[in-house]
């Protein structure tokens, strides 16, 4: 079938009229679909800006960033909480998941036995693709219970009776919380970091090894001293993108996190990070400016991601060896 | 402290150092590391692997029920009081909202993957790339923003349609970086050898190279819609969720709809038990349709790459 199709082709008489009208046509339509997608990023940019600009005239761009007021009834707006619940959550999500994810990068990269290594690299592929709601749900239904009841629970009871002094920080158990936030976002971000750290010491040339080997260290000092400097640059950079996304991480977390627009947030009360807030709060917002104030806060959170993405790409590109992108 | 019995060993790096109790002592960390190492993996996998499995047993026997898939919710009392009830609307919308998105998607993302590839000289590609990268690092519920402003809000209502643009905002940049990667693979003397047939370029884009890369191509938009179809937040601002069946099919695209995801939010934050359980099944279905197609583009891969070999 193939070949009858090209034959046919070959077989067509050319002019030139076809081919430089065809040409143009299909590039201009190619450029005009790249365009289109340029035109999508920038538009995300200014439609944010543009629906937040109102609480950004009323509360300047400094005031509405370090507000740390959030009342929809006094109409007074601050994006503070938000931005603290979260670096706290991700920060503390992506410290949980990054060694264990590196464990299993360097256990499926270089110890495992190849069929060994498959088929954890696909579990691993495929849990990345578990849908947010659906850790949500087992997070409010297993997750909270349990460690309500055998971790929140215990650990306050123990604290009230033998250090008061830190019931600030840990605050009254709510079941939903930001460790419980925190948990199931490094949950969700493991597989992530652990498939970009696979892939980055993957690419550590076999030689590296061998001249290590050769020197007669054992398989765990090849790592330390071989592979892990080398492919030091495309792990970081793995996890800044795990980072990122984390920070945009909604609906798991928006389950669970309890929803608090008050600092100070403790331990095991409730919170709120900036996409929980609006997911939770647009559909039912009425004011005109609660509608903008929630944009204004996705423009915010439209800066942070650009910032954490420029830095990886940045990272990527720094310590990228032997001009092999990652 | 480790006794030297060589003593003309030089001291120089730690590995010169070959005595036997420093010897026993290497190794001894080499087992502790492949003992840490398997006991990452496991801390990995089995929580993720419990997910799932509470998921499916949790959420089997609503699907097994018939009226799951022919009937819609309606109100909780249909639920509370027996009466049969379903999701049957929502896996309607949800194809519907999916299919759209796709409809969208994948003519602009391979486009812009060709023009990656196949124009590499073109003075926008550094600009492109760079955009599409930020589209793709971008969190999905401002793509939600993005759809409800540039079409819920002009149109004065909740649609299907808005959710179909919100989820092809996320599979648009995966599918053009994919494409470009797929495309950037086909050696270039393929392409050469169309030009000197005398084809024009864009036959030998259409004809040679998309052809060469098809497997590929797929394999990007699955991964794609794999992603986009677990995302609930761009959904909940743009397809909102519906009660019913719509009572035309045009309602599907121009009024609010359900999709299963943001229905699964909605069930789980409800009150009633019998709702808990419909969400469970909905995960169940929401978890078959992304494995699928996972399994499915894993499947179109190997086979390429036994095809290569």
């Amino acid at each position: 079938m193939q070949r009858s199709a090209t034959s046919a082709i070959i077989r067509a008489p050319t002019k030139a009229i076809y081919r430089r009208l065809g040409d143009n046509a299909f590039q201009t339509v190619v450029v005009g679909l790249g365009i289109t997608i340029m035109l999508l990023a920038i538009t995300l940019a200014w439609v944010l800006l543009r629906d937040g600009w109102e609480p950004l005239r009323i509360f300047g761009f400094l005031g509405f960033l370090t507000g740390t007021t959030w009342d929809p009834v006094q109409n007074d707006y601050g994006t503070w909480p938000f931005i603290v619940g979260t670096l706290i959550t991700s920060v503390a999500g992506l410290a949980l998941s990054f060694f264990p994810a590196l464990g299993v990068a360097i256990f499926t990269a270089e110890y495992a036995p190849r069929w060994l290594a498959s088929i954890i690299d696909t579990i691993v592929d495929l849990l990345a693709a578990i849908p947010s709601v659906v850790v949500g749900i087992w997070g409010i239904f297993v997750l909270v219970p349990f460690l309500q009841n055998n971790v929140y629970l215990p650990v306050y009871f123990w604290t009230f009776e033998h250090a008061p002094q830190l019931l600030p920080v840990l605050g009254a158990p709510a079941g939903y919380n930001l460790v419980t936030a925190t948990i199931v976002l490094a949950l969700m971000i493991v597989p992530y970091t652990a498939a970009l750290a696979r892939d980055s010491i993957r690419l550590v040339p076999r030689s590296q090894r061998e001249a290590a080997r050769a020197l007669g260290a054992t398989r765990w000092e090849v790592m330390r001293m071989a592979v892990i400097p080398y492919a030091r640059g495309g792990i970081v950079a793995g996890a800044i993108l795990s980072f990122g996304r984390a920070i945009g991480e909604t609906m798991a977390v928006a389950m669970l996190v309890g929803n608090s627009n008050t600092l100070p947030f403790t331990l095991f009360g409730p919170a709120a990070t900036m996409p929980s807030v609006i997911v939770n709060e647009f559909r039912e917002a009425v004011e005109n400016l609660h509608l903008a104030s929630l944009m204004t806060v996705g423009f915010y959170l439209f800066l942070i991601s650009l910032v954490v993405n420029l830095i990886a790409a940045w990272m990527q590109r720094r310590y990228t060896v032997g001009g092999r992108a990652l | 402290m480790a006794v030297t019995t060589t003593p003309t060993a030089p001291r120089r790096t730690r590995l010169a150092e070959v005595t036997p109790a420093n010897l026993r002592r290497r190794y001894l960390r080499d087992r502790v590391m492949i003992g840490l190492l398997v006991l990452a993996t496991l801390v990995v996998l089995i929580p993720l692997l419990v997910i799932v499995w509470y998921v499916i047993s949790n959420g089997i026997q609503a699907v097994l029920e018939p009226t799951f898939w022919t009937s819609d919710l309606g109100s909780p009392a249909r639920a509370l009081s027996g009466r049969e009830t379903g999701l049957g609307h929502t896996v309607l919308g949800t194809l519907v909202v999916d299919g759209l998105a796709l409809l969208i998607a994948v003519p602009i993302g391979i486009g812009a993957g060709i023009m990656l590839s196949e124009y590499p000289d073109h003075p926008l590609n550094p600009a492109l790339r760079i955009l599409n990268d930020t589209l793709n690092g971008m969190p999905a519920i401002l793509k939600g923003l993005l759809a409800f402003a540039l079409i819920v809000k002009p149109m004065g209502t909740f649609s299907g349609l808005s959710g179909g643009v919100a989820l092809a905002f996320v599979m648009l940049p995966i599918v053009a970086r994919a494409t470009e990667g797929v495309l950037r693979i086909i050696p270039w003397s393929i392409r050469e050898a169309g030009l000197a047939l005398g084809l024009p370029r864009w036959r030998v884009v259409l004809n040679t190279v998309l052809p060469a890369a098809r497997v590929g191509v797929v394999t990007g938009v699955l991964i794609a819609f794999a992603r986009a179809a677990g995302e609930a937040a761009p959904l909940l601002f743009t397809a909102f969720g519906n009660n019913f069946f719509s009572s035309a099919p045009l309602r599907y695209l121009t009024g609010p709809v359900d999709t299963l995801p943001a229905r699964l939010y909605s069930l789980a934050i409800s009150p009633y038990r019998e709702w808990h359980a419909m969400g469970w099944g909905a995960g169940v279905v929401l978890l078959g349709f992304v494995i699928v197609t996972f399994v499915v583009s894993r499947f179109a891969t190997r086979q390429r790459h036994q095809a290569d070999m």
